[in-house]
């Protein structure tokens, strides 16, 4: 009787997962055809960007915007990143509105809806943690007004949005670090299911 | 019907791996993407900056509203303070908020604990008694009187200086025992700039400032300074920053509770924006599984829009066709 390795068993379910050939398609199905599918791709690039300047920003510490002119304009990059990613400029929120009116969840994609609305949430508490870390006027003001919201229903007992060590963790650690997994769920799973087709397409007949 | 029959009854969503394909280069889309975010955003960051307005430390509360400083040491130790009154986390001078009739705050406990008056004020005044003689005295009246006495002095101190528009100089004669010698002490504290550090939890590290926070925000220094850089509660405050900045605009849904009713007038108004957001949230996660929502991208047609060439394709495929045989139904 032969056995099957661990390493055997993680390649199958990695194909198994992604089959071969479906993670990085070089061909998409021809109603593919539409400026709203950029969106996706750029809510990823701009979280890239944020991760790489929050990086640079992490190397100064928390101070170093107030310190050093280098350290502001890295901080001027992560914050105009954010606005990118988020709403400014509406990549992640047009990303979103694009699929609901699409009904992207059709064919069994409601886990692919899913895990986008969670890493929507996810990189909303992401930001508001930077705001709360800022260490200047804004971030003050931000956590004396939020603390009464989170506890109100219990959350500010154990989330401490004034303790700005906790908050900095939560922000450079924890949060980001969730949000990439679920990002990673998410790009796994629209390459596993593949772009949602039209509304009321048919199958093409062979 | 079970769920199998209404799946058999939906028409189902066809195989996206059974389309015709066209090129589509995923990584160069990516890396042009990530290209045109890059320059975007080393533009903005260039052409705007991004604001940075210096903390507010208690020496600068001290030196800019010192009659605020007295007024709120005062309501600590009378307990009328926004954090000697609060309740969960902070001690429990009060539930809380409920939400639906849940006390969702008194359940969590209290678990950063603070004694306003002590911790905020008399602790920190007894650092500094040594070389001030009328300090000591002062601190020591405190100490004797009963705990009845102290809150009755100081809540009298507190309703004098509201008539005296906070001003020490103007209060009248009354019965405040030595609170009026600790409040303008503790004032003076402030102004050194050493309370900081003597109500910093005795951490040699500053890496949480709750208690500064909290003792800052007891005040109307802070609320005066946001107001007038429009950032107050009813001015969509949280979601903004100082400057002409976008803020959090994520957050806009969340704060435009806040500017109607019932929320805007509601002793519960944070729990109740709380429980609502949560409920928005939970059914925009759970779109596909909800029916009459999950059907408005069917009813009103804007995937026309996104899909457009493919539905003009497939129009002229139906045009173009040649006839089909009498006895076949054509689905549409």
């Amino acid at each position: 009787m032969s056995s099957t390795t661990w390493t055997e068993r993680v390649r199958a379910r990695i194909e198994h997962t992604v089959p071969p050939g479906e993670a990085l398609p070089d061909h998409q199905p021809a109603y593919v055809s539409s400026w709203i599918y950029v969106f996706g791709v750029l809510t990823l690039a701009a979280f890239v960007v944020i991760v790489v300047t929050g990086c640079v920003l992490s190397l100064g510490g928390v101070d170093w915007r107030h310190t050093s002119t280098t350290g502001h304009f890295v901080n001027s990059l992560h914050l105009w990143s954010v606005e990118l990613f988020f709403f400014f400029f509406f990549f992640m929120v047009i990303h979103l509105w694009g699929k609901f009116w699409m009904a992207a969840w059709r064919g069994g994609r409601a886990l692919t809806w899913v895990t986008g609305v969670v890493a929507f949430l996810a990189s909303i508490a992401t930001a508001f943690t930077g705001y709360l870390i800022q260490t200047n006027f804004d971030s003050q003001w931000i956590s004396t007004q939020a603390k009464d919201g989170l506890n109100s229903v219990g959350i500010g007992a154990y989330f401490n949005v004034l303790n700005t060590a906790q908050m900095v963790l939560f922000h450079v650690v924890l949060l980001p670090i969730a949000v990439g997994l679920i990002a990673v769920v998410h790009v796994i799973l629209v390459r596993r299911k593949g772009v949602v087709p039209p509304i009321d397409a048919q199958e093409p007949v062979a | 019907m079970s769920t199998r029959a209404r799946r058999r009854h939906a028409a189902p969503t066809a195989d996206s791996h059974t389309f015709p394909t066209r090129r589509y280069d995923l990584v160069k889309e990516f890396v042009l993407a990530l290209v045109g975010v890059v320059v975007l955003t080393v533009g903005l960051a260039i052409a705007f900056g991004s604001p940075d307005e210096r903390a507010i430390s208690l020496q600068d509360w001290a030196k800019a509203a010192p009659n605020d400083v007295v007024a709120t040491a005062a309501a600590e130790l009378s307990g009328d303070s926004g954090t000697a009154g609060y309740g969960p986390p902070y001690n429990n001078a009060a539930e809380g908020q409920k939400l639906l009739g849940i006390p969702l705050q008194k359940w969590a406990g209290v678990t950063y604990p603070i004694d306003a008056a002590n911790d905020f004020v008399i602790n920190p005044l007894k650092a500094v008694e040594g070389g001030d003689p009328a300090l000591r005295l002062a601190l020591t009246v405190w100490a004797k009187a009963s705990a009845d006495r102290q809150t009755t002095w100081a809540g009298n101190y507190v309703t004098a200086l509201n008539n005296a528009e906070n001003d020490p100089a103007k209060v009248a004669q009354g019965d405040y025992g030595s609170v009026p010698a600790l409040s303008t002490a503790y004032e003076r504290l402030a102004a050194t700039g050493g309370l900081e550090q003597l109500i910093s939890q005795n951490s040699f590290y500053g890496g949480d400032p709750t208690r500064r926070l909290l003792l800052l925000a007891d005040g109307t220094y802070l609320e005066d300074q946001a107001r007038a850089r429009s950032l107050g509660g009813d001015q969509w405050g949280m979601m903004n920053e100082t400057g002409n900045y976008p803020g959090q605009p994520w957050l806009w849904l969340y704060t435009f509770w806040y500017q109607v009713p019932p929320f805007s007038t509601s002793d519960n108004a944070d729990a109740l924006v709380w429980g609502l957001m949560m409920l928005l949230s939970l059914a925009l996660l759970l779109i596909p599984f909800i029916p009459g929502l999950r059907d408005i991208p069917k009813l009103i047609p804007i995937h026309r829009l996104v899909w457009r060439d493919w539905y003009r394709q497939q129009r002229e495929a139906v045009r173009t066709a040649p006839p089909a045989p009498s006895d076949a139904t054509i689905e549409t």
